[in-house]
């Protein structure tokens, strides 16, 4: 699919789509359910994204509850919890267990599938002129096997030994031995499972976005026109698909030692009493839990690239279009996506200095752990750069952007902190890297996921808009709120204070924090029901919504803006547009703003005495 | 209670749709463009007000918990961390003040106004230039401080200091620490996890000397100002050695040893004087999720002046005295037995034998 198809016939864009008429037929089925469509594909992402957001919160409102008042009973723990939460107290074991689902849900199912799965789908083919994805039908696999994910991994929740409760990172032996722990049961066995068909989903979905943005930009739109977000998801596509693959071996793997005997992971282990041995009476030795840690983290930390690259890059493209000022060194924007791409792949052994690996080994990953801090504060530089002498619009995708990039420099600071092994000494595993991760991933890139459903709700929704008060009130609640949960963190760490304690009470180094603890829980159940104010306004706009005013409420130059409210499949209904120029003329020759598709030519000089004094 | 929840739950809707209303309301009393001026405006205020209040919340707090933080590191290396931290935080507590306030004030001058429009400035190579290449600059001299430390932390113990170090072996189990001494030979036995039974419950190997006088106390103690090695280990999953105080974190690893050296070099009745806290005592815990009682691996550390080290060591009973002699004794009598009764039977014999 070339991009000349734009010149002659609306529909040169179906010749893939097997099952199609030139009437576009569809039934509720394939309309609804298994469309190919790429618009109602990001918005089945971004609906399963959001009850998958809200169970993840839920349950870290519920340990939350535990940390801040331990002594307490809550009869919500019996209620929602049965055995695990009996008399109103929580059970360690399922305290373990909501750590490690919250963990999972947030990072892979929220922040990744919601947060990649919505905007790349909804963006791509919209913003660079294509009809459709590279294979539609790949493209509906890929949410659907997202989707079978999810449903195994809500039944993993219900089993009678629980769900996985070894950590989102999944450690073996903990996390290959049912006796090690109870959610090492059947529990773990789902989530490796909803895991595997996880990265299945995440494959499908970003070999079609790289092969989209490679192959089906329309005319005029050269890689060097693309906007940031087009950018960014490109990067975020090239990261999945080259560490995706690993995890999946590392989860392989973790089957063969859980179920057939093998021992990759695993070596001279004496549990239960006795020597761990295979059934047929050998002593399992040999394997390394140092190994899973490798194959998990060379995709775990791609993957927090992963999850902040596409919040970058629609922050970029919201902060320009909303200053009114183009974002600022556009080509040193995305040479540092490039940058963090390849870097990404290089320092996973951060997250391992002292897991007992070569001391050596750490060094060169510390190398490249603080190379990594160049590009992404050059975008720190041109997203501040980028607001000075503009002319601001406080909208709500505005503010939480702003946000984005108070939240990036406040989490990617104390990143440089973590990243020198000497003070990771002090750091790893406690509290300080609890404030770090949540504050450039919950925070941060979440925040980019609000700034992009906030913008571009009127695509997904049939040119409906959500409301602005209720959006205003959720950023500043939000803002506020959640400085207010994680910020404090960092002293715990100060403190040395360990992270996974189901309580404090044991240790005299980590007492004396009640009170800080009870902040932080009140925090979270403020924000938490802060969120509510979203979800109901998002819900509600889908059939209440105002209806947008002309096609580019947000004055946008970028090509989405130019399809009609209600676009069907294929987008245009005539002709793909054509592209002149990049998508960042904002404020230039007196123009507030130039859409992409219009010539030069077609623009009227506006003479000096006519413009308004610029800032 | 449930009445209650939900005519809590309807005010709460009412009042998010009144909110809701409340806008599109005044807007179309005022005009569509001074209520997006009034938005701006108090936006703008909001994130003024946010800043200097964030701000002088995150000092405030800092200064406010700092009492708090671990004192200084008790131990030699854990002083130059402390140091290497030092600088790290002058490299980027500047920047953090400077952002945010470039981020949130530019905000506010910049909140839109119709009678101007933005200034065109796409970028600048001169600028990109400059702030890649300072904090390049500020990393290479992050990275090289760093692994200075590292490399040293992690390297051998200095040969001078080999003669008087201390080495101890952690093992790590659910959900326990056992630490192992070499007691006078200052070496520690072979062991194997395969042979451990009730009767040899650490897979001691007896026939080695070395292993005769291991014990482990139920306390650590350590000399102050000596090296200590520490050898570490683990049963079944993975935990993780940490003592706060001494800025030491190790993994502990099923069929991988590791270890981790440093020199402790404030008493523990030292640090209760510092602390002016009679009850302090360092502490031994666990940083790697093991498990449902990974929150209660403790064990209290005590580090004490040469002399008092040994008296302590030399009133700890080894192992061996525990539970081979005892056995050992136990099969000695019954030897005995079976050799008075071979004798007996012997001359038995002997005597029918001549008859």
């Amino acid at each position: 699919m070339a991009s000349t198809d734009i010149n002659i016939d609306a529909h040169a864009g179906h010749d893939h789509h097997d099952d199609h008429h030139h009437e576009h037929e569809t039934n509720f089925f394939t309309k609804y359910i298994f469309s190919q469509d790429h618009k109602m594909i990001s918005r089945q992402f971004l609906i399963t994204g959001i009850i998958w957001a809200i169970i993840g919160v839920a349950f870290s409102v519920l340990f939350r509850l535990q940390l801040g008042w331990p002594d307490e009973t809550f009869p919500i723990f019996e209620t929602l919890l049965g055995k695990w939460g009996e008399g109103g107290k929580l059970n360690p074991e399922f305290y373990y267990a909501l750590v490690t689902m919250h963990g999972t849900i947030m990072v892979f199912f929220v922040l990744t599938a919601g947060l990649s799965g919505t905007f790349s789908n909804l963006l791509i083919p919209l913003q660079i002129g294509a009809r459709d994805m590279a294979s539609p039908f790949m493209n509906m696999l890929s949410y659907w096997f997202f989707f079978l994910a999810g449903v195994v991994m809500f039944a993993s929740l219900f089993v009678q030994t629980g769900p996985a409760s070894g950590g989102w990172t999944a450690y073996p032996p903990l996390s290959a031995l049912p006796s090690a722990a109870s959610g090492s049961g059947l529990g773990m066995t789902l989530w490796l499972t909803s895991m595997s068909l996880f990265i299945v989903s995440s494959l499908l979905g970003g070999l079609n976005y790289v092969a989209t943005v490679l192959n089906m930009r329309t005319k005029g739109m050269t890689m060097m026109r693309m906007p940031l977000t087009i950018w960014a998801f490109f990067f975020t596509a090239v990261l999945g698909v080259l560490s995706f693959p690993v995890l999946l071996s590392a989860c392989i793997l973790l089957i063969f030692d859980r179920h057939f005997g093998t021992a990759f992971y695993l070596s001279d282990i004496f549990i239960n009493g006795e020597i761990l041995t295979n059934s047929a009476g050998q002593i399992i030795e040999g394997g390394s839990p140092i190994l899973f840690q490798h194959l998990f983290w060379f995709l775990g930390h791609p993957e927090v690239y992963i999850v902040i690259l596409p919040a970058m890059g629609m922050v970029s493209h919201i902060l320009a279009t909303n200053a009114k000022k183009p974002i600022f060194g556009y080509h040193a924007m995305v040479y540092s996506i490039m940058a963090i791409t390849i870097l990404g792949f290089l320092v996973w052994a951060h997250h391992m200095f002292v897991s007992g690996m070569n001391p050596f080994v750490g060094s060169v990953f510390t190398l490249f752990t603080l190379l990594i801090a160049v590009p992404s504060a050059v975008k720190v530089f041109n997203w501040i750069t980028t607001l000075w002498r503009g002319n601001i619009n406080f909208t709500p995708a505005m503010m939480f952007s702003i946000g984005f990039v108070s939240l990036f420099i406040s989490g990617g600071l104390t990143g440089i902190v973590l990243g020198n092994p000497a003070l990771d000494i002090g750091y790893h595993d406690t509290y300080y890297v609890i404030a770090h991760f949540h504050i450039v991933m919950a925070m941060a890139a979440g925040y980019g996921m609000f700034a992009g459903i906030y913008h571009w709700f009127p695509k997904m929704f049939g040119g409906r808009m959500m409301n602005d008060n209720l959006a205003y009130i959720h950023f500043w609640v939000t803002f506020i709120g959640s400085y207010c949960i994680f910020w404090p963190m960092h002293y715990l760490g100060e403190a040395g204070v360990p992270r996974r304690y189901f309580s404090f009470a044991e240790f005299q180094f980590a007492n004396g924090f009640e009170d800080l603890n009870v902040f932080i829980s009140v925090a979270s159940i403020v924000v938490f029901f802060a969120q509510f104010l979203f979800v109901i306004n998002f819900f509600v706009s889908i059939f209440n919504g105002k209806k947008m005013k002309g096609l580019n409420p947000w004055g946008s130059n970028s090509l989405e803006w130019t399809t009609p409210a209600d676009a069907g499949h294929g987008n245009w209904p005539g002709k793909i547009p054509e592209v002149y120029r990049w998508p960042y003329d904002f404020g230039k020759d007196g123009y507030e703003y130039i859409p992409q598709t219009v010539p030069d030519k077609d623009l009227k000089p506006i003479t000096s005495s006519e413009r308004l004094p610029s800032r | 209670m449930s009445f209650l929840g939900i005519a809590a739950i309807t005010l709460v809707v009412i009042i998010l749709f009144q909110i809701s209303k409340a806008g599109e309301i005044l807007g179309e009393l005022g005009g569509e463009k001074e209520s997006v001026d009034a938005n701006n405006r108090f936006q703008a205020n909001m994130f003024l007000g946010v800043l200097v209040f964030g701000l002088i919340g995150i000092v405030w707090s800092a200064v406010h918990y700092s009492p708090m933080f671990l004192p200084e590191a008790s131990s030699e290396h854990g002083v130059g961390i402390q140091n290497m931290y030092f600088w790290t935080l002058v490299s980027i507590v500047p920047i953090f003040f400077l952002t945010q306030i470039l981020l949130f004030g530019f905000s506010y001058f910049y909140r839109k106004d119709d009678r101007k429009t933005s200034f065109f400035f796409p970028e600048s190579n001169k600028l990109e230039l400059i702030w890649s290449l300072i904090p390049a600059v500020v990393m290479v001299l992050l990275v090289t401080g760093g692994l200075r430390q590292w490399l040293k932390i992690t390297g051998p113990i200095p040969e001078e200091r080999l003669e008087e170090t201390l080495t101890i072996e952690a093992t790590a189990q659910q959900f326990k620490w056992d630490i192992r001494y070499s007691g006078k030979d200052r070496k520690l036995g072979p062991r194997a996890n395969r042979k451990m039974t009730a009767e040899n419950p650490w897979g001691q190997d007896w026939s080695d000397p070395a292993n005769q006088d291991d014990f482990i106390p139920t306390e650590i103690y350590l000399p102050v100002n000596k090296p200590v090695m520490v050898k570490i280990n683990s049963l079944d999953v993975l935990h993780s050695f940490y003592l706060p105080h001494f800025k030491v974190k190790m993994d502990a690893v099923p069929g991988i040893p590791t270890q981790f050296w440093f020199i402790p070099t404030k008493t523990t009745a030292q640090m209760q004087l510092e602390l002016d806290n009679p009850e302090f005592v360092y502490e031994l815990a666990c940083a790697e999720l093991c498990g449902k009682a990974h929150f209660n691996m403790r064990k209290e550390v005590y580090v004490v002046e040469q002399d008092e080290f040994d008296a302590w060591a030399a009133e700890q009973e080894s192992l061996y005295s525990k539970f081979v002699k005892p056995a050992k004794s136990a099969e000695a009598d019954t030897q005995e037995q079976e050799n008075e009764k071979n004798e007996k039977e012997e001359g038995i014999k002997k005597t029918v034998s001549s008859l």
